[in-house]
């Protein structure tokens, strides 16, 4: 039994701070790979065909239905060849992907029929019906839904320590390993954590309510 | 392949037993997760300030430092500091039920808030007393609204049991992991692993939508056969899980 070191606590900040770094680029990475593949599979969702539809909702329940942390320590052993960060981004982008993807959904189904009746009118191609009309009306609402995600998603960043990636809690343990003080080094990291997604879930509760939700 | 389903069926006692940590871990967490969730929830939708600023605190410090830093803050760091030491599993419990009762205890006063306000009118023109009121008009109506959204919960609990397997539980991962170990066989051990959450996962769903039918049946709202089968619904997913990181 012994106590709080503030001293160990001092000395364990700039690393801590050097992984927070590798934690908001995996953030921001992942959450530009989760937005664009899951608009992707949003669309692919609306195909025509069941041959294309059926097949990704089974793919998208199944990943969203499994831990993110066998996925990762799954695709971790298996390309050893690629560098764990890449792998770390994409799996986080992809996993998140199956949730994003429903938000999409939700905001393509939001946009009133009309819109597309308007389109089929004004015999748009089906593109630009996408891109001038659908899309715009459809993003709009889904950014503060997106932004929970993200947030959401920094709080699993953790998850890249198992695979070594050195990100903030990997650098934490070895603080903690190597002199023995897990206690400040995860207390320094939980509240970093704490300080980081707090303001931001307000902000996105702020977008929220400006987008009139 | 062949290698791993025999040494599969040869540690099907260990798999038996990880399997046990697992679901021990997903139960228990829930359990104490829904207890917090009300206790929480509760406070929060309760007239007096003090109650309704301790549950915000703790619900945002829970929600807003990583899950997987209360795990390892619990197994590391608290023996030095308290000289109390939790079993890994208990860590797991622990963990789980802190955090998700956090996430769950805004589905709780979200469902409580979205009771009409005329039945706790009319319930206070009867004359009821507080707790009666909750407990025989607000809570059997917000119960109802509860479920969907604690099943999303629950599912995402069961997918972070896996963490125990870094603390050293002796859970269904540890075990699958010794296999590929053992046999060298990485996809098989993986998917094989994938496959059973997965089962787990749907379990859990179908018992979670018998749970919901008959607390509507006690409402005396239709339910058809055809809701057991359905999955966790699409929108519901969305609005839980966004309202938890919020």
């Amino acid at each position: 039994m012994n106590g709080f070191d503030w001293s160990a606590a001092r000395d364990a900040l700039p690393l801590v701070l050097e992984g927070f770094e590798v934690t908001l680029l995996a953030t921001v990475l992942g959450t530009l790979v989760a937005a664009v593949l899951g608009l992707a599979i949003a669309i692919a969702g609306r195909a025509p065909s069941r041959f294309v539809t059926v097949p990704v909702r089974v793919v998208m329940e199944f990943i969203r239905s499994t831990p993110l942390l066998v996925q990762l320590v799954g695709a971790a052993a298996l390309f050893t060849f690629v560098e764990p960060l890449t792998i770390g981004i994409v799996v986080l982008g992809i996993h998140y992907s199956t949730y994003t993807s429903e938000v999409y959904r939700a905001g393509i189904d939001g946009v009133p029929k009309g819109q597309w009746e308007a389109c089929r009118a004004l015999s748009l191609s089906p593109r630009r019906t996408w891109q001038a009309v659908i899309l715009p009306q459809a993003v709009r609402n889904v950014l503060p839904a997106l932004g929970n995600y993200a947030i959401s998603m920094f709080k699993e960043t953790p998850f890249l320590a198992v695979i070594t990636v050195q990100e903030m809690v990997f650098e934490a343990r070895k603080y903690g390993a190597d002199h023995f003080a897990y206690t400040e080094a995860f207390t320094l990291a939980g509240l970093v954590f704490l300080v980081a997604s707090y303001p931001t879930s307000l902000l996105m509760r702020k977008l929220e309510k400006r987008l009139g939700h | 392949m062949s290698d791993f389903f025999s040494a599969f069926f040869d540690d099907l006692p260990q798999l038996r037993s990880g399997l046990w940590v697992t679901l021990q871990a997903t139960v228990l967490g829930a359990l104490l997760a829904l207890l917090l969730s009300f206790v929480l929830g509760l406070m929060s939708v309760s007239r007096l300030l003090v109650l309704r600023g301790v549950s915000r605190v703790v619900v945002e410090f829970f929600r807003g430092t990583s899950l997987y830093i209360q795990l390892f803050w619990l197994h590391y760091a608290m023996p030095p500091l308290t000289g109390y030491e939790l079993t890994p599993l208990l860590c797991g419990v622990v963990a789980f039920g802190l955090n998700y009762g956090a996430y769950g205890s805004e589905v709780v006063r979200g469902a409580v808030n979205s009771v009409p306000r005329a039945q706790y009118e009319a319930a206070v023109a009867l004359n009821m007393t507080p707790l009666r009121r909750m407990r025989k008009v607000i809570l059997p109506q917000a119960w109802v609204q509860m479920i969907p959204s604690f099943t999303n919960l629950l599912i995402q609990l069961l997918k972070c049991t896996p963490l125990l397997w870094l603390i050293s539980a002796a859970d269904l991962m540890t075990v699958i992991q010794q296999l590929r170990d053992r046999t060298g066989e990485t996809l098989t051990a993986y998917m094989t692993l994938l496959v059973t959450y997965f089962v787990l996962a749907y379990a859990l769903t179908l018992l979670m939508n018998l749970l919901e039918r008959s607390a509507k049946r006690r409402l005396g709202l239709q339910t058809g056969a055809g809701s057991l089968l359905r999955g966790r619904s699409a929108a519901e997913a969305v609005a839980s899980t966004a309202g938890g990181a919020r």
